[in-house]
């Protein structure tokens, strides 16, 4: 069976499951709706957890930005790992004994006061919004590649299944579609690295495999250093980046990956504290089976390019290198006439994709109308480097199917998890705590489930019509809930003394101080763009690391304000103490 | 719970956070990036050392330390009879 059949097959095995699994798992009540009931086993919440994590980003984008980076791509290994250890020590637990629905929840009550609680809201709309927008264009994406259809077409067949079960069975239903969705992606990450893995150097764990050597003896790692070296590249293990903004990229994506309420709401859906601490335990196992896997395909698919195309004719080039050709992931320019390909350092191109023109030039590639004045003559799209595994493996057409379904569950499972805290803080945060506090459960259902329904629409928007800025909006996310969430919640918790001046003033500050250089350094809104050049950055930090400068921020100005304004009320100071105690978490639920 | 014993816990709670996040920051700000030349002529198989860090063993020891929490902090509930 050719690739096509197989991908509609195996895509809509997948699909039936997770509509089945949304019928089965309905939602009766708001509980029920916006923490499964509370009734979550922690193994089922860490693999649920696992899924709302991994985005399309990280299914297909991470392993090759890491190829293409090196050593600077770990910035995105520790970063989005690392945050798992501040959530399980210092966030989790404590919210979960704290025992409400939302983050704006903890955030209104802890420093009793309805501006904080709104400071809250709109942060936690903006944080997810941004981060929709993307995963909607994802599913576009992996469908437009997979099954042939427009990218808009793949947004409409995406935002239909996820209203599906968000609207039937909200969290509940959301969280056991992400455990089968966990399963399916890992499942197909996984197999081919495995192959490759083999391939390369006969160990079939890639971990240990990126390590080993190769049948000519050399370690893979530093016949890659040489390849990259010798065509002037810097070397694969050595990185080109400062090393204070390593350090300050790396703090920022740690602290705002603890600070995101699509992640940290899941910790509200486990029984008991214990459960919360051991099931961030397991979210992160199943995390890093892949993120310890992707630097390793990253080593294999660079190693490969290198050694298949350097000064090879186009003649003798392996059909994937003209597959991916056709569908513009790949383009050379055959730059000094001689019929072969030259890969160095520097981009190949003008802009950022080849404009493709229909002609062909005189080895038979596809001309394009941008190519740049440097001496390198190839562009390969870092996506490649998953979509092409199987293919250079020589793995059966059935896998490649499952890449595709691998990454459409990656894409689905976080567009799901963030519209349902799109959908809570609108009926939850906004209707019932601020303008209806008096409707029933039943009405306020019906308000989320309505509400659930206008957030997949917007997303779905944004998804067809992105905002020119959706490339930087990651850091943008990032940023202000590292700037914002990470801090007003630590302090909520470890600093009885903490009070309401205190975090609005710094919740503030740090949103105003990280929105302000992004917009002034990523997105030119602000200032000359003349002088918003790594150069002029503050302390030589870019635009992806300065939350941890707006967390620092916000520390300080709160810190700063409390002393000098009253203390906390005794009830407030009260639920402190108590959070900080596991026991009688499961009574707290119903209130 | 009395005050005391309250204070007694949450003091020896903050004590394994203080341990556990000096080791999480250790291996992946100091050997990951700040010691990430120094460690990396050592070598560990094919991989230089800092590197491994940087894209391997940093994870493993985040997840090791979660593990490691967990256990602490359920046997100091049971210490002060404050689990479930």
């Amino acid at each position: 069976m050719g690739i096509q059949t197989w991908t509609f097959i195996i895509v809509g095995i997948t699909f039936a499951l997770y509509i089945g699994i949304a019928i089965w798992s309905r939602a009766a009540s708001t509980k029920e709706f916006y923490v499964a009931g509370g009734g979550v086993s922690p193994l089922a919440n860490g693999l649920a957890t696992a899924a709302d994590w991994m985005s399309a980003a990280s299914f297909l984008g991470m392993a090759g930005i890491i190829a293409f980076s090196g050593y600077d791509g770990s910035v995105y290994l520790m970063g989005w790992t690392g945050g798992y250890v501040l959530l399980a020590l210092l966030l989790a637990p404590y919210l979960r004994k704290f025992g409400k629905f939302t983050v704006p929840d903890f955030i209104g009550d802890r420093y009793y006061s309805n501006v904080a609680r709104t400071v809250a809201v709109i942060a936690a709309l903006f944080v997810s919004f941004t981060y929709v927008a993307g995963q909607m264009r994802g599913v576009g994406v992996v469908f437009s590649r997979f099954l042939d259809v427009e990218v808009n077409t793949g947004v409409y067949i995406g935002m239909t299944v996820v209203l599906f079960y968000a609207f039937l069975g909200g969290m509940k239903g959301i969280t056991y579609t992400q455990v089968a969705q966990y399963c399916v992606l890992i499942f197909a990450f996984m197999v081919p690295a495995i192959f490759i893995s083999i391939m390369a150097t006969g160990n079939p764990i890639p971990q240990l495999g990126f390590g080993s050597a190769g049948e000519d003896g050399v370690f893979l790692l530093d016949k890659l250093d040489g390849l990259m070296t010798d065509l002037g590249f810097t070397a694969y293990t050595d990185g080109s980046k400062s090393i204070t903004d390593v350090f300050f990229i790396t703090a920022a994506l740690m602290l705002g990956t603890a600070g995101l309420p699509h992640v940290i709401i899941r910790f509200f859906t486990v029984p008991k504290v214990r459960d919360a601490r051991k099931s961030a335990g397991y979210a992160l196992l199943f995390i890093a089976i892949l993120y310890t896997t992707a630097p390793a395909i990253a080593v294999f698919a660079r190693t490969n390019l290198m050694e298949t195309v350097e000064d090879t004719p186009y003649s003798e080039i392996p059909s994937w290198f003209t597959k991916w050709e056709e569908t513009g992931l790949i383009a050379w320019t055959d730059k000094n006439e001689d019929g072969k390909i030259q890969y160095l350092p520097g981009s190949s191109i003008d802009g950022k994709k080849p404009l493709f023109t229909e002609e062909r030039g005189a080895s038979g590639e596809r001309l394009i109308s941008n190519p740049s004045n440097t001496r390198n003559e190839l562009y390969v799209d870092r996506d490649i480097t998953v979509l092409a595994n199987p293919e250079i493996a020589g793995l059966p057409n059935w896998i490649i199917a499952l890449v595709a379904a691998g990454g459409l569950a990656a894409a689905l499972s976080t567009a799901a998890g963030l519209l349902l805290v799109i959908s809570t803080s609108i009926s939850h945060d906004l209707i019932k705590k601020q303008f209806a506090p008096d409707i029933s459960d039943k009405k306020e259902l019906l308000i989320a489930r309505l509400s659930a329904v206008l957030a997949v629409i917007v997303a779905g928007y944004f998804g067809i019509n992105p905002p020119g800025f959706v490339a930087s909006v990651v850091a943008l996310a990032f940023g202000l809930a590292a700037s914002s969430f990470f801090p007003a919640i630590v302090m909520g918790i470890f600093s009885k003394r903490m009070n309401r001046e205190g975090a609005i003033a710094g919740m503030i500050a740090g949103l105003g101080i990280t929105t302000y250089y992004i917009a002034r350094f990523k997105l030119g809104w602000i200032g000359n763009p003349e002088t918003s050049g790594p150069d002029d950055w503050w302390f030589g930090i870019s635009p992806e690391g300065f939350g941890t400068m707006g967390m620092l921020v916000n520390f300080a100005v709160a810190l700063l304000i409390s002393r000098f304004t009253a203390a906390p009320p005794e009830e407030v100071q009260q639920i402190v103490e108590d959070i900080r105690i596991p026991s009688g978490a499961g009574e707290a639920l119903d209130h | 719970m009395e005050t005391s014993l309250r204070k007694k816990y949450w003091k020896e709670n903050l004590r394994y956070l203080a341990i556990l996040l000096f080791i999480w920051f250790l291996v992946s700000y100091g050997f990951g990036i700040l010691l990430v030349d120094e460690l990396n002529t050592i070598r560990l198989g094919g991989f230089k050392l800092g590197f491994w860090f940087a894209q391997q063993g940093s994870i493993y020891v985040f997840v090791i330390l979660i593990f490691v929490y967990v256990r602490l902090m359920n046997k100091l509930d049971k210490k002060y009879n404050v689990n479930e």
